[in-house]
């Protein structure tokens, strides 16, 4: 390209920004919204291949035939697999799974607030350390950290020592529910001290101040105003407890030795020894359903934070 | 004064780690009265109302309401409330539930609160936006609901701390009168903290002025702008001129070139002093006409302001701004003319450091 040439480009150029028109607005739209999924493009690739055609997969497995030798018949499709949702032992893991879930965030949610509060009146030296401390854990390996707990647990490990000294008797916590839940609260509690401390620190302290000026002490000011103030980021610590804990497969089997059989497990089972893919498909869907049913209803409530 | 003062301050000091934001002030604020704590930011004015209200605690000192020592009491169980600068609003609730929140902590039932909350709104003029969020309200309505949620509780002092800030200077005209009279009504005291001393000078029936942690001076708004106590408060209080010179005898001050002229102080001679001349006491007078006290300077810049016209004048050590009213038919100045700057003997105020 010569000179005179860009010269007679820019001129162009110019003559086309002062005689903007609606079609040249919509053009131009049109551009930045090629540009948009261009840059977007890489993301949308990788989610397709190793989310949404998986998931189509196993979408389409759970409506399929287990074959007599335990593989998949693409053919006569049937409802058979969520008929057996219905079943009593099904039943059992679900809600099992669930009540444990549930547990794991109400004990997250109940640690976690006292201690994201905490991090907002503090200095910020203190609460930077305290922000490392809550991230640790994550420098090390998950399957790492279910072993430690369960040496820490087991009769006659530390925890164990500890109450025989102090005359309680010996504990004997692993391979129980209680061991799960601890090991669940473990892993997930940064996820709900993050997105907690994210929503409490944004809360304008002169609103606080106000409430003690309006006559409410202490225990009204954090019901009346800090709470309500701090609801997205309980929701959306909520969420990223919950989500999680239902379909947690690790600790459960580290810690709970598999002796009560909950949904992640149930679901692996299917597929490996049972070898029953259609089933594990339809288990599958239903955990999706329930996780994609709280993401959306955390965003219709306007939800950030996340 | 016989009465129990609203407010009663002794000795009262704020220490923030090493820091003094309040020095050993003494004030007393009786009842009824409008009072406003003045100076630059940093002087301690929020920090001395904060402790009224019961947000900070003093280090030493004695804090009395109504005689009722509350030094360390918390600010919920105190008979005084605040409108806040940036209004804290509750962001999650409605206009009358922001209203009633005070009533409803204080044991209110809901029925009455709200008749109460409601009536307050109605009284700034507010009637109609009860199911308003504050986030969907101007500045101005926000700050009519923040009077509302603060007065509806009956407070025996009210306590705004810069309440106009962020209004617009034509709002915040409208909201000084309106205060004022409100104060005027409900016969409480209201303590007002405030960096703008024309906004002082305006609304209040006594004005502190305050630098640096420390109390220069209490007094009326014209006590204040007449006979200010030093040089700072003279300075902060409106426009002046602070000519530095020594103290000759009770009505002769010696400028710092040498001249002479008429000022009445009580300091022995050879103090140090200022000769404070606001620029609407001073007048221009055509040079070498047989004025005695007048200085000899050049016209600098010559400045229209409507209903006056500010000169600078030039004079070998320093420059004077001199207000001059328009008549019709006076001829201005222009930027050169030799002048002489002349006063009354009784129109400056001679202060020390």
């Amino acid at each position: 390209m010569s000179v005179s040439e860009i010269a007679t480009g820019d001129a162009d150029e110019q003559h086309t920004v002062a005689a903007a028109t609606p079609a040249f607005e919509a053009a131009a739209a049109r551009a930045a919204a090629r540009r948009g999924l261009f840059m977007a493009l890489p993301a949308y690739v990788y989610l397709v291949i190793f989310f949404a055609a998986p998931f189509a997969i196993v979408v389409i497995y759970s409506f399929a035939t287990r074959t007599r030798t335990g593989g998949i018949s693409l053919s006569g499709w049937n409802l058979d697999s969520y008929q057996r949702l219905g079943e009593q032992i099904v039943r059992d893991v679900l809600w099992r799974s669930l009540g444990l879930a549930i547990l794991t965030t109400l004990i997250c949610l109940l640690v976690a607030y006292p201690f994201a509060y905490y991090m907002t009146i503090v200095s910020t030296t203190a609460r930077n350390v305290m922000l490392v401390m809550v991230m640790i854990p994550f420098w090390t390996n998950f399957l790492v950290r279910n072993y430690a707990w369960r040496l820490l647990l087991s009769s006659g490990g530390p925890l164990s020592s500890v109450t025989e000294a102090i005359g309680l008797g010996e504990t004997d916590l692993l391979f129980t529910k209680t061991a799960v839940v601890i090991g669940l609260v473990y892993s997930f509690l940064p996820f709900m001290i993050l997105p907690l401390y994210a929503s409490i620190e944004r809360i304008d302290h002169s609103l606080i101040e106000a409430s003690r000026d309006l006559y409410a002490n202490g225990a009204q000011t954090f019901r009346r105003v800090v709470l309500p103030l701090s609801m997205p980021g309980v929701i959306a610590g909520s969420i990223l407890v919950f989500v999680p804990s239902l379909g947690a497969y690790v600790t459960p089997d580290i810690l709970g030795g598999g002796k009560e059989v909950l949904l992640g497990s149930y679901i692996v089972t299917q597929f490996g020894t049972a070898r029953n893919f259609p089933f594990g498909a339809s288990l599958s869907v239903v955990l999706m359903v329930v996780m994609l049913t709280a993401t959306v209803a955390y965003f219709r409530q306007g939800g950030r934070n996340l | 004064m016989t009465a129990t003062p609203a407010v009663e301050i002794r000795g009262i000091t704020k220490r923030f780690d090493d820091v003094v934001a309040v020095d050993a002030i003494d004030m007393q604020i009786a009842n009824g009265e409008f009072f406003a704590m003045l100076g630059p930011s940093g002087c301690g004015k929020t920090t001395t109302l904060r402790m009224i209200a019961g947000l900070e605690f003093p280090t030493e000192g004695s804090l009395k309401i109504f005689g009722d020592e509350v030094g360390t009491l918390p600010p919920h169980k105190r008979p005084v409330n605040t409108v806040f600068q940036s209004y804290a609003l509750f962001p999650h609730m409605n206009v009358l539930d922001n209203v009633a929140f005070g009533l409803r902590m204080n044991g209110v039932d809901r029925t009455t609160a709200r008749r109460r909350a409601s009536e307050m709104i109605a009284l700034v003029r507010l009637s109609g936006m009860e199911n308003r969020r504050p986030a969907q309200m101007s500045g101005g309505q926000q700050q009519r609901v923040a009077l509302a949620r603060a007065l509806v509780n009956e407070p025996k002092v009210l306590l705004l701390d810069e309440p106009l800030g962020a209004l617009d200077l034509k709002l915040r005209q409208d909201m000084q009168l309106e205060l004022k009279e409100l104060q005027r009504r409900l016969g409480i005291s209201f303590v007002f903290v405030t960096h703008d001393q024309e906004e002082a000078l305006t609304m209040s029936d006594r004005i502190a002025v305050m630098n640096d942690g420390r109390l220069l001076q209490v007094g009326t708004p014209e006590e204040i702008y007449e006979r200010p106590a030093n040089r700072f408060v003279a300075d902060f209080i409106g426009t002046t001129n602070l000519l530095d010179g020594t103290v000759v005898d009770d009505s002769t001050v010696c400028l710092a070139n040498g001249t002479r002229v008429a000022a009445r102080s009580e300091h022995p001679a050879g103090t140090m002093v200022a000769v404070c001349l606001r620029p609407e006491r001073a007048r221009v007078v055509t040079a070498r006409d047989g004025t005695e006290s007048g200085i000899g300077g050049v016209i600098d810049t010559v400045t229209y302001v409507g209903n006056a016209r500010v000169y600078t004048v030039r004079l070998d050590w320093m420059q004077l701004r001199v207000r001059e009213e328009n008549r019709p038919g006076a001829a201005p100045r222009e930027t050169g003319d030799p002048v002489s700057v002349t006063w009354d003997m009784n129109a400056v105020t001679v202060v020390t450091e």
